[in-house]
């Protein structure tokens, strides 16, 4: 393998764990405010996140400075490109990360429903704006000769994109569900299986539909053979189990399946774009490529030291953290907070 | 103005406003630590009182900083793709490290210190906070590894219109970054020294729990002092640095049109004419400027004139010379600061150790104000430094003009230049409302029998008449 395909893994990699691992915190912050009672059940459900999201977002920091170092030329292709989206995302993350330590701070009903609103709109709006993303990266964007993107941001909100939009809403909010489920007990925890229970068929069609319209309108399921369209399947099957498995409060291997599913997702997407990176709807010969965005191969070859050498503490304290905190909540528990 | 000043404002305007928060942070991380040391060795519960006080303001200054941070990553590859298509090779790798080692590093021992009180042992929850303050530490040194390439760009040559990076051993120990990184790394820590010290003088004036914050006091007042004397020693360190690397930029720090004579005098104040290219009046110090620049008291130092003449025979015709105004009167102003700072702590110091300060209403009342004067150092020390720099983005490598993202227009940098500033006002709003209430509030010390192997604190505690 090399030093590019490499950096090319890593930042798959990275991205996967990130929607992962955020995908849940993303679907836990959008169904907190609607799914507690009252400000402890609220509380309660905000707090099975509470000691994770933020190491969950580094992944997101650390894809970019990855792209950042490895790709020069993704990086500033990606987010000149999709600046106004970005605005948004960042807008929304901005407000999330404040939402969770101010909502504590202030004792009054007024001031909490502002931040479960912040918190609200701060968790559902950025998988939907990923989801546009996702969409825009298989169908390709006007990139042209310059590496630069051309032609404004409402070409990115055709219906396939939007599509992909609510779809990747939807199965955040299943996956952050299910994220409840292993780490709550009681009424609350059944709530959030009933929850799920209602929300499941709405992101199985929508998975459907965007597997369907993107095995038919892009190369990206079968870029490498037809045999790769066993991910999407994949993802969507494991879906139909999770959902199974939700109803039989299997909740653990539900929770394995919804994780699956969106690794399957991201992981079909990065892998039917590669060898290249962002694919231009210009012209063939204008696309980025593992090859002509990147870092000189000194520059890979340091980052590949770092990386290899840090990640596995990475990986090993963050388990731990997990492992910490595996004991399940139930309202009226002292949190941190 | 157009999209390249809109897109340099918006730089400007999110990094100082970032860099309010993470010196705080990086400060408070590390007086937290050294509390909730003395707590676990001494098993005082009030040390414990006062860790968890201070360890509010904290986390909601890191929250903030945090989430201004995700801007920061981004913003290069927004408002500033061909620098970063240019630089990417060496600038990116200290971002990414800085993910990794960081930032992963911070924000997983963060949730493990705000939720483990009572799951961790004392020991390893204690260690758990030391993680975080070297976090942010090591988060400082490799974004200012950035900083210092953009300085003084070392480590790389130029090849397919691109600076590729040849050796992370001298992006690494690139001179520049060593005196940048302690220099800017204990103006860190007096940040978060002295909003302690501030906020415990206004504490024991008013009577708050006064044992508890003459203890949190005396804790920030040395972090302070000693913090505040190598800002100096390193900033000294940095002038000379300057000597070679950015002899423009120091320069301008002085005003210094023409070439000095030999010895330099230092001048205090000076009438600058940026058009007439030189000053309507000046007050000197004899033989200083040598000494900062040489440590030594002779030496000249190079005047703007002659070292626009020699890049412009270098790097071609252009104007090489930074806003003269702002970068002299930000030192002078960050100097100052600095210097007042010393003196504080010094004081402070003598003080606290000999129980004065419920004597003297006036310090404790300057020591409230004293919390701005790390700030206004902060701020106008970046912009000393980034406008000195100017017309560089990287130094002698790329200017700034030519480093914004072609592809975006005038108007949607001002739709997210508008969108952040308004965000960003909110966020401060609500941070400093959320500070002073915290701040008001009156807590009873819940316990004060832990106190009894300081008779004294207890005695005074109880002699002290409650007054609001």
């Amino acid at each position: 393998m090399s030093l590019n395909e490499f950096w090319f893994l890593l930042i798959a990699i990275l991205f996967v764990g990130f929607f992962i691992l955020e995908g849940f915190d993303f679907g836990v912050g959008t169904v907190a405010r609607f799914l507690g009672k009252d400000d402890a059940e609220k509380r309660t459900y905000i707090g099975t996140i509470g000691p994770f999201w933020d190491a969950n977002e580094v992944w997101l920091i650390t894809a970019g400075g990855a792209m950042f170092a490895a790709f020069p030329h993704w990086y500033a292709t990606l987010f000149s490109g999709f600046y106004i989206p970005f605005v948004f995302m960042l807008l929304a993350l901005i407000l999330r990360g404040v939402s969770f330590e101010f909502r504590e701070k202030v004792n009054t009903e007024r001031w909490k429903n502002i931040w479960d609103w912040t918190l609200f709109i701060g968790s559902a709006l950025p998988p939907v704006l990923w989801g546009v993303a996702l969409t825009n990266f298989m169908t390709g964007m006007p990139i042209d000769g310059d590496k630069e993107m051309v032609g404004g941001f409402l070409q990115f909100l055709h219906p396939f994109a939007l599509l992909g939009g609510v779809m990747f809403l939807l199965l955040c909010i299943v996956h952050g569900l299910q994220f409840i489920t292993i780490r709550t007990e009681g009424e609350l925890q059944e709530r959030a299986r009933r929850a799920s229970k209602r929300f499941a068929p709405f992101a199985l069609i929508s998975l459907l539909a965007f597997a369907i319209i993107g095995w038919l309108t892009t190369d990206i399921f079968t870029y490498h053979g037809t045999f790769w369209i066993i991910l999407p399947i994949g993802a969507w099957a494991a879906l139909l189990v999770a959902s199974m498995l939700n109803i039989k409060k299997s909740d653990i291997w539900a929770f394995t399946l919804t994780s699956v599913t969106i690794g399957l997702l991201i992981a079909s997407v990065f892998i039917g774009m590669f060898p290249r990176v962002m694919i231009s709807t210009i012209s063939e010969a204008h696309n980025l490529t593992i090859l002509n965005a990147a870092s000189g191969s000194y520059t890979l070859k340091v980052m590949s030291y770092f990386s290899l050498t840090l990640l596995p503490f990475v990986l090993g304290y963050q388990g731990w953290s997990y492992y910490v905190f595996r004991q399940r909540l139930k309202k009226d528990d002292e949190l941190g907070y | 103005m157009g999209t390249l000043e809109l897109a340099r404002l918006q730089f400007a305007s999110t990094t100082i406003f970032h860099y309010f928060f993470v010196p705080m942070s990086i400060g408070l991380a590390l007086i937290i630590a050294i509390m909730q040391t003395l707590y676990v060795k001494k098993g005082d519960e009030i040390y414990k009182r006062m860790t968890k006080f201070w360890g509010t303001l904290f986390l909601i200054n890191f929250a903030v900083g945090v989430v201004t941070g995700i801007l920061q990553e981004f913003q290069f590859g927004m408002n500033w793709s061909t620098y970063s298509r240019f630089v990417g090779d060496v600038f990116g790798p200290s971002l990414a490290i800085e993910g990794l080692l960081a930032f992963f590093m911070e924000s997983t021992f963060i949730g493990i210190w705000i939720f483990g009180w009572d799951r961790l042992s004392k020991r390893v929850h204690l260690i758990s906070i030391w993680l975080v303050s070297i976090g942010t530490i090591l988060s400082a040194f490799w974004i200012l590894s950035a900083n210092a390439f953009m300085q003084h760009p070392v480590g790389y040559e130029l090849a397919d219109g691109r600076a590729q990076m040849t050796s992370i051993k001298e992006i690494l120990t690139n001179g520049h970054l060593w005196v940048q990184f302690p220099h800017t790394l204990f103006a860190a820590f007096a940040t978060g020294a002295f909003l302690i010290a501030g906020v415990s003088a206004w504490k024991i004036a008013k009577k708050h729990d006064v044992t508890m914050f003459k203890k949190s006091f005396r804790i920030s007042i040395i972090v302070a002092t000693i913090s505040a004397m190598f800002v100096m020693v390193f900033g000294h360190q940095q002038a000379q640095n300057l000597v070679e690397t950015q002899p423009m930029k120091l320069a301008a720090a002085e005003a210094l049109w023409n070439t000095s004579d030999d010895p330099a005098p230092f001048t205090v104040l000076a009438g600058i004419d940026t058009d007439a290219k030189e000053n309507s009046f000046e007050i000197q110090i004899p033989y200083l400027l040598s000494l900062f620049s040489y440590s030594k008291f002779s030496g000249e130092v190079e005047g703007m004139n002659q070292i626009q003449a020699a890049y412009e025979a270098k790097y071609g015709p252009g104007d090489y010379i930074p806003p003269v105004k702002t970068v002299f009167w930000s030192f002078r102003a960050m100097v100052m600061s600095g210097t007042a700072m010393l003196l504080l702590g010094l004081y402070g110091w003598y003080a606290s150790r000999k129980d004065l300060l419920e004597k003297k209403p006036w310090f404790t009342k300057i020591m409230v104000y004293a919390i701005s004067l790390p700030f206004i150092a902060n701020t106008v020390g970046w912009i000393m430094t980034e406008m000195g720099r100017q017309p560089w983005v990287v130094f002698g490598v790329m200017q700034t003009k030519d480093a914004v993202s072609p592809s975006v227009t005038f108007n949607e940098v001002l739709f997210s230049f508008i969108s952040f500033t308004l965000m960003y006002a909110i966020l401060a709003g609500v941070t400093v409302y959320l500070f002073v209430k915290h701040i008001k509030k009156k807590d009873q010390p819940e316990d004060t029998s832990g106190n009894l192997d300081d008779p004294f604190d207890v005695s005074e505690e109880e002699a002290t008449p409650n007054v609001t």
